[in-house]
């Protein structure tokens, strides 16, 4: 058993990760960087470590100040989190060659499904198949791209290989538009990912996102804990998420559970991983699998009662997964309201002191947040400052759980975009369920058309 | 270690003014440092975990004398990275600087070990070396004070 975790991240998932390591009686050890002190989990883990200044470059995304902090403390392993390093498989890999567990997958896992291209034919290879497109990536042939995306047939979508997170992505409506497309897609991807392969796929019109989970051991052991649908998104980043996918029948879960738990034996898997898919027209197309906890995890956690980060550590132990897969039974209905630092309208970051704060609770009601009262709002990091998440008996009991929380929640002294939470839940399609990733954008567009 | 001495420890580092203190008994040693930067007056915190973070090191092998509180005044030399602290180029070897030595922008004042890799730490500052605040073969953080340049 692990005996001392070094939690190489920040916020709320930092306070998630060392909440599951005290259930387990693991020593923490928080690393933070110069303003962020004053994090919950900083303040409760049994040991600190200042590893540099608020830049992230120069803190949670230096591998040399995390392991030297591995090193200082004598820890026994590292949790990544996820965003910074949890997917960069050299880090992974210098985190092994220094003695440490790394808790995730394999380094040549990551690297694997780093590159969206090897991962797509990976996962071909093993009967999951990806959107039409490209067999690989676009050549300097100009007249080869514009046969290929021809026959694949417009639109398409041109996104860089080592991208992402819905990042390094253009989409491209006639053949005229395609070489500039590319061009600039190879640059964006060279600046923000340091790598300017690209590859083209068709652009679907209307599709949902759905992903599944799975916890796999270092015994050849696979489990899938269901799928969560996370289409509503704004600039594919998503904005509430939910577990089942509404409409979903128990055939397709069922179809679609064998085919990732065979994956995932197929490559090797270990710990937490979410196969990500565009689900159109009654049909999965694989666009990429994240091989780190996601930050949506908690709607699984609720209808399955099982506690996915614990699993990690646990996993990282050496030990089995904890559950076969006919043990999983998918309880309920689960939704989670992404809590930003932002301006509900305008999406403007907001920094700041949160000079009150109330956590709304009860049952079916979980707030994970690292926030209280007086806590200061760095600028230097992404605005998410906490998940609410609800459970019901039912999809809309979970939907009422929800709106009453958010009527609840008073978070006072910064913007955060809990208006337009409490909008959504109450929308139309979202309460009928089944909407596209392109929903929430089109509402705003309707909106600010009509205004 | 009482555990009921170490509570009294805590609470007059609390209450006083200073940042650090460590004491040595025997073979038996504890360190107790405040963390500096912490909420400022205004920004009241009711968490009932109402403490600046404390973080006891207890040390069975300690030889050095106790450290100096913050009080020195002059150009304070910070860590710029995480790692282990070592005073002088090698473990027999004479340490880099002694306080009263006279030191040259550029001059080596220690070394910190990082992930298998001795980093050469300069002054980057000329004059007397006035405080040392770190030990031999201490874990140091980023930013964290060694040495006190006047």
């Amino acid at each position: 058993m692990i005996k001392k975790l070094l939690i190489a991240n920040r916020g709320e998932i930092a306070l998630r990760i060392l909440r599951a390591c005290k259930d387990l009686g693991i020593k923490t050890v928080a690393v933070h960087s110069e303003v962020d002190r004053d994090l919950m989990h900083v303040r409760l883990a049994d040991e600190t470590v200042c590893i540099g200044p608020a830049d992230s470059r120069e803190s949670y995304l230096l591998p040399s100040s995390i392991i030297s902090a591995a090193e200082i403390t004598n820890a026994d392993a590292i949790h990544p989190g996820f965003g910074f390093l949890s997917e960069n498989a050299d880090f992974a890999e210098q985190v092994t060659k220094s003695d440490f567990i790394f808790v995730g997958p394999r380094a040549e896992t990551i690297r694997l499904m780093g590159d969206k291209i090897l991962a797509k034919k990976a996962m071909a290879d093993v009967g999951i198949t990806g959107i039409p497109g490209s067999k690989g990536k676009v050549t300097d042939d100009i007249k080869e791209s514009k046969k290929i995306a021809k026959q694949v047939g417009y639109p398409i979508l041109i996104k860089a290989a080592h991208g992402g997170g819905g990042r390094g992505m253009r989409n491209v409506d006639k053949e005229e538009d395609l070489e500039e497309a590319i061009s600039m897609t190879k640059n964006e991807a060279l600046l923000a990912f340091g790598n300017d392969t690209v590859f083209m796929e068709k652009f679907l019109q209307k599709p949902r996102h759905i992903e599944f989970q799975v916890l796999c051991d270092n015994f050849g052991n696979a489990i899938c804990l269901g799928e969560r649908d996370c289409s509503m998104q704004r600039k594919h980043q998503k904005v509430i998420e939910e577990a089942p996918a509404p409409g979903l029948t128990a055939e397709i879960r069922k179809q679609m559970t064998e085919l990732v738990v065979s994956a995932c034996k197929e490559i090797n898997y270990i710990g937490a991983g979410t196969f990500e898919f565009l689900y159109q027209d009654g049909e999965f197309y694989f666009i990429e699998m994240n091989t780190r906890i996601q930050v949506e995890h908690p709607v699984t956690e609720m209808i399955t009662g099982i506690d996915i980060v614990r699993q990690q550590l646990l996993i990282a132990s050496g030990e089995k997964v904890g559950y076969k897969q006919d043990e999983i039974e998918i309880r309920g209905h689960a939704i989670e309201c992404r809590i930003n630092a932002e301006n509900s309208e305008t999406f403007i970051p907001c920094p700041g002191t949160i000079n009150q704060f109330h956590a709304p609770g009860g049952p079916g009601v979980r707030m994970d947040t690292h926030i209280y009262n007086g806590y200061k709002v760095p600028p230097n990091y992404d605005s998410m400052i906490g998940k609410l998440i609800s459970y019901g008996n039912n999809r809309d009991a979970a939907i009422r759980r929800m709106s009453n929380a958010l009527n609840e929640i008073v978070i006072d002294g910064i913007d955060t975009n809990i208006d337009l939470q409490k909008k959504l839940i109450l929308d139309t399609e979202f309460q009928k369920g089944g909407f596209s990733i392109n929903y929430l954008e089109n509402k705003f567009k309707r909106e600010n058309e009509s205004e | 270690m009482d555990i009921r001495k170490v509570k009294k420890l805590m609470e007059m580092l609390e209450e006083s003014s200073l940042s650090e203190l460590e004491i040595i008994e025997g073979e038996e040693s504890i360190r107790l440092s405040k963390a500096t930067n912490v909420l400022s007056q205004n920004e009241v915190n009711q968490f009932p975990v109402a403490h600046n973070p404390i973080n006891p090191q207890i040390n069975s092998d300690v030889k050095e004398t106790i450290v100096a509180p913050l009080e020195v005044t002059g150009h304070e030399i910070k860590s710029p990275m995480v790692g282990t602290f070592y005073e002088a180029p090698s473990p027999e070897a004479k340490s880099f600087v002694s306080i009263g030595d006279s030191v040259k922008a550029g001059d080596t004042l220690c070394i910190i070990e990082a992930m298998k890799m001795l980093n050469q730490i300069e002054s980057d500052k000329s004059g007397i070396v006035k405080a040392i605040l770190v030990k031999n073969a201490q874990p140091v953080e980023f930013n964290q004070v060694m040495f006190v340049v006047e």
